[in-house]
């Protein structure tokens, strides 16, 4: 049947062949899909969608697979809807500052396509080189310069989605904000449940004449927070944000000799971007400010090249920890900033009751943390101590009035955690949603909520009639 | 007239919403009022009012958040925010004007639920990017919440996104967070004169394409820019664009001159300083050139969403096939139409020439009995109708919550 409708190598079936498509990002999941599809035209996408709407058959569907989070893990009982082949970029339009993609089409490869005329793409996940657009929306990725630009959400205007059921939509385009309900606004992050992406138009920004970051060592964390809060205080929202404790520091300077300060306890990355003047006028304002709270290392990057330099570090803190440690499980909880110091030190504590070690890489203007837990798969439970450890801070982060996770998506991972932020109406509520887009829970079930409700029982409504007095409420 | 119920807690607004769905009944969601004419008439047996449940209830301007109950006049979380240099970037509309009624009047949770936002939008983003989290009660008078307090969060669907823009037809808001921004230490706004919207548009979107980094880009036609409050414009008798800088005074003079570089085939440049900048942006949010007469019969008003480089074609056709007095911001993505009165307020000549350039039209304001003949919101094809009466009753299964506002049947 499948092959009727995606002709030729489209489907595969083979061990051999799904074997690339066992995991994600989220190596410590895996399981072989039923089979893989891979369309390459909205019509294809709707035919498969509709037949396995009518045999009742899941589907997962899949970009580039670089979720961190599970979000693509495929079931043994479902198809594994795979986009790679929609990689085409079908429209760039200057005048109205927006690209036209498919959603095979890389993150990095939007930017490439528009830089000629001094255009870019905002949202740059660290993944950008591989991650797709149509990834990007289902996890509305961020990147380090979301706390000026934005997430994807904030940056993409229209899609053609297909349900389930094979219709095809249009939410947006290339004007702003929808006529009827925000429709683009709940499937941008909705994890593959809601619809498969078929198109995209994404809002394109002119790239700001100049960058220049700045890099300041502190002697505590403390004193990190109070310069993060101090600079937006002073009315200044830099293009990135970025925290370094000290384990990942020494980790970072070990692999990559940017020349990070070995002495300090946190190290703040803090980039300006706009027209040259802008830029001068607040990487000074910033130096002061830096100083003022005890900085000890103070460097202003003079060059393009020196700038990259500092960001180099930074961008590679993954794999230097990776190269200390056999393994690193990677979180990304999200807190009110001010809680920083609290937090850190709690999970010190935790580091030291789990026998784990732990490194901080921490988007410190939008409050995101990323700790990277450092073990080793091949001691007996050393996974799930991580895991445990890794339980335990995502709790701490709802705790203090954060949230489970910033950008790299609930999926699986983040799944039975759901609880401990959202009550039972709420997640109920967003099930439901879940029942007008999919009443079946086809698509990619088993993924963000922890329990599975048939859409019946979800929508079953307790009305209690001439038992409910009038509310005794002042009227007038 | 109906009953209005004026919860002060969300227990009570718990209560009135299971009371109607007991009862049969249907609720009209009201803040302040100040958008009551806005949508489709609606025939409610009572009014939830939510101006009693107000108050600013979190405010840590180093993080960048407020959080307010829904009834909370938007003046008072401004004033808030202006006393510690931030601001709401969205720059919400203020529908006073344009409905007639008194200015300031509107509250956050009705400027949430229209998503009306102003000039800024274009770089900043909409009300709908603002809305970090909230809570709510249900059509099934159920109270639930979602997102949060942080503006990078992912854990479960957004949403934040649904509730804006949905009239009070899903959920009635109770409490909102808001991400703020800090204010802009200064403004000018740059003047292009005499172009007619065809020009206006490639001036705009030069301008948009320039590092300098533009907050706002309107053009209005000589006959509106007559009506502009400020001598300025009001006495300038020709057609004005015109093109804001905000940010620190130390970068404005270097943003200029890379904003007139693009400009100049456009023609000679002007500059106004922050008093009259301040005055014209507010003027043209509120669309204060369409202003309500007092007339007993007010001139149909639209607002028409579209990429902007349809801005002038739109213009050119609407112009030659039915007159009318238009204004354009977003660079010409948001199109004000002030058409004369007719049966249908224009209604079927607006959506015939907007469908084909991929935008939408909301029928902003026209009397009730317009209103109740004509779809006030854009029309849907079927699919994706199906799929937003689905949506509403996911939230609000037996239609108790402001039913028919936006599309009869929803």
């Amino acid at each position: 049947m499948l092959r009727s409708i995606v002709p030729g190598e489209g489907v595969i079936a083979t061990e051999r062949e799904m074997r690339p498509y066992e995991c994600d990002g989220l190596t410590a999941y895996r399981q072989l899909p039923m089979v893989v599809v891979l369309p390459d035209t909205t019509e294809q996408v709707s035919r498969v969608l509709k037949l396995c709407h009518r045999e009742a058959v899941k589907v997962v569907p899949r970009g580039a697979g670089t979720s961190l989070s599970g979000g693509a893990l495929p079931l043994s009982d479902g198809v594994l809807l795979g986009m790679a082949k929609f990689n085409r970029i079908r429209e760039i339009d200057f005048p109205n500052r927006v690209a036209v993609v498919e959603p095979g089409v890389t993150n990095l490869a939007v930017t490439q396509a528009v830089e000629h005329a001094g255009f870019y793409y905002a949202p740059d996940p660290s993944s950008q080189i591989a991650c797709t657009i149509g990834g990007n929306v289902a996890e509305n990725s961020g990147g380090v310069h979301c706390l000026k630009y934005g997430t994807t959400t904030n940056n993409v205007l229209g899609c053609e989605l297909v349900l389930i059921d094979g219709e095809v939509v249009r939410l947006g385009g290339k004007h702003l904000d929808s006529g009827g309900y925000d429709l683009l606004g709940i499937v941008t992050g909705s994890e593959g449940l809601l619809g498969v992406v078929t198109e995209i138009t994404v809002r394109i920004l002119q790239r700001p004449e100049c960058a220049r970051a700045v890099l300041v060592g502190f002697p505590s964390s403390e004193s990190a927070g109070e310069c993060v809060s101090r600079i937006i205080s002073a009315g200044i929202i830099p293009a990135g944000m970025e925290m370094m404790d000290r384990p990942a520091i020494h980790a970072v300077e070990e692999f990559v000799h940017a020349g990070y300060p070995l002495d300090a306890e946190a190290l703040l990355i803090i980039e300006a971007d706009g027209p040259g003047a802008e830029v001068d006028y607040l990487v000074e304002r910033i130096e002061t400010i830096a100083k003022s709270c005890g900085a000890g290392t103070c460097r202003i990057s003079q060059s393009e090249q020196e700038r990259l330099l500092l960001w180099a570090g930074r961008k590679a803190a993954f794999p230097a920890v990776g190269r200390i440690s056999p393994d690193y499980y990677c979180m990304d909880g999200t807190i009110p900033r001010a809680r920083l110091p609290q937090v850190l030190a709690r999970m010190r504590e935790m580091s030291e009751r789990h026998g784990l070690a732990l490194a901080n890489v921490f988007h410190a203007g939008d409050g995101n943390l990323h700790p990277l837990i450092l073990y080793d798969a091949n001691k007996p439970g050393e996974l799930e101590s991580a895991e445990a450890f890794g339980a335990e801070i995502l709790k701490l982060c709802v705790e203090v009035g954060g949230v489970l996770t910033g950008e790299h998506g609930v999926g699986v991972e983040k799944r039975d955690l759901m609880p401990t932020m959202f009550s039972e109406a709420d997640l109920a509520q967003q099930q439901r949603l879940k029942c007008a887009f999919d009443s079946k829970g086809l698509l990619n079930p088993g993924k963000v909520f922890p329990t599975l409700h048939r859409c019946a029982e979800l929508g079953r409504l307790h009305v209690h009639a001439g038992q409910v007095p009038f509310p005794h409420l002042e009227r007038f | 007239m109906n009953d209005v119920i004026t919860p002060k807690d969300v227990k009570s607004v718990e209560q009135t919403v299971q009371w109607a769905l007991a009862e049969g009944k249907t609720l009209e969601i009201v803040g302040s009022g100040s958008k009551q004419a806005i949508g489709r008439p609606t025939q409610t047996d009572v009014t939830l009012g939510l101006h009693a449940l107000a108050g600013v209830t979190l405010y840590e301007p180093d993080e960048l958040v407020l959080s307010a109950r829904a009834g909370t006049p938007l003046a008072e979380i401004e004033a808030l925010l202006a006393a510690n240099a931030q601001q709401l970037a969205f720059e919400p509309m203020d529908c006073g004007p344009i409905l007639g009624g008194a200015a300031g009047r509107g509250t956050i949770g009705g400027t949430l639920a229209s998503n009306f936002s102003g000039p800024r939008r274009l770089k900043a983003g909409a009300a709908r990017d603002h809305l970090l989290g909230f809570q709510a009660v249900s059509g099934r008078g159920e109270a639930f919440k979602s997102g949060g307090r942080v503006v990078k969060n992912v854990t479960g669907y957004d949403l934040s996104k649904l509730m804006v823009g949905s009239w009070g037809t899903l959920a009635v808001l109770t409490d909102v967070t808001l991400k703020t921004l800090p204010r802009p230490e200064t403004e000018e706004t740059v003047l292009l004169r005499g172009l007619d919207p065809g020009r206006a548009v490639a001036a705009m979107a030069a301008a948009m394409a320039s590092p300098g980094d533009v907050s706002g880009a309107a053009h209005l036609p000589a006959k509106v820019t007559a009506l502009m409050p400020g001598a300025e414009l009001a006495g300038a008798g020709a057609a004005v664009t015109a093109l804001r800088l905000e940010g620190f005074a130390a970068s404005l003079p270097q943003r200029k001159s890379m904003l007139e570089v693009r400009l100049r085939s456009f023609g000679e440049v002007s500059t106004i300083g922050a008093v009259a900048s301040r005055q014209l942006w507010q003027a043209v949010r509120d669309v204060i050139p369409f202003a309500a007469n007092g007339n007993e019969v007010e001139p149909p008003l639209w607002r028409i969403s579209i990429a902007p480089s349809c801005g002038a074609e739109l213009a050119r056709s609407i112009a030659d096939e039915a007159g009318g007095q238009m204004m354009f911001d977003w660079a010409g993505g948001l199109v004000w139409l002030r058409l004369e009165p007719s049966a249908d307020a224009g209604a079927a000549l607006v959506r015939r020439l907007v469908a084909p350039l991929g935008g939408h039209a909301t029928l902003v304001r026209s009397p009730t009995s317009v209103r109740a003949a004509v779809d006030v919101f854009p029309t849907q094809d079927a699919a994706l109708f199906a799929l937003t009466k689905r949506v509403k009753e996911s939230f609000d299964p037996k239609g108790v919550l402001n039913p028919g506002r936006m599309w009869a049947g929803v």
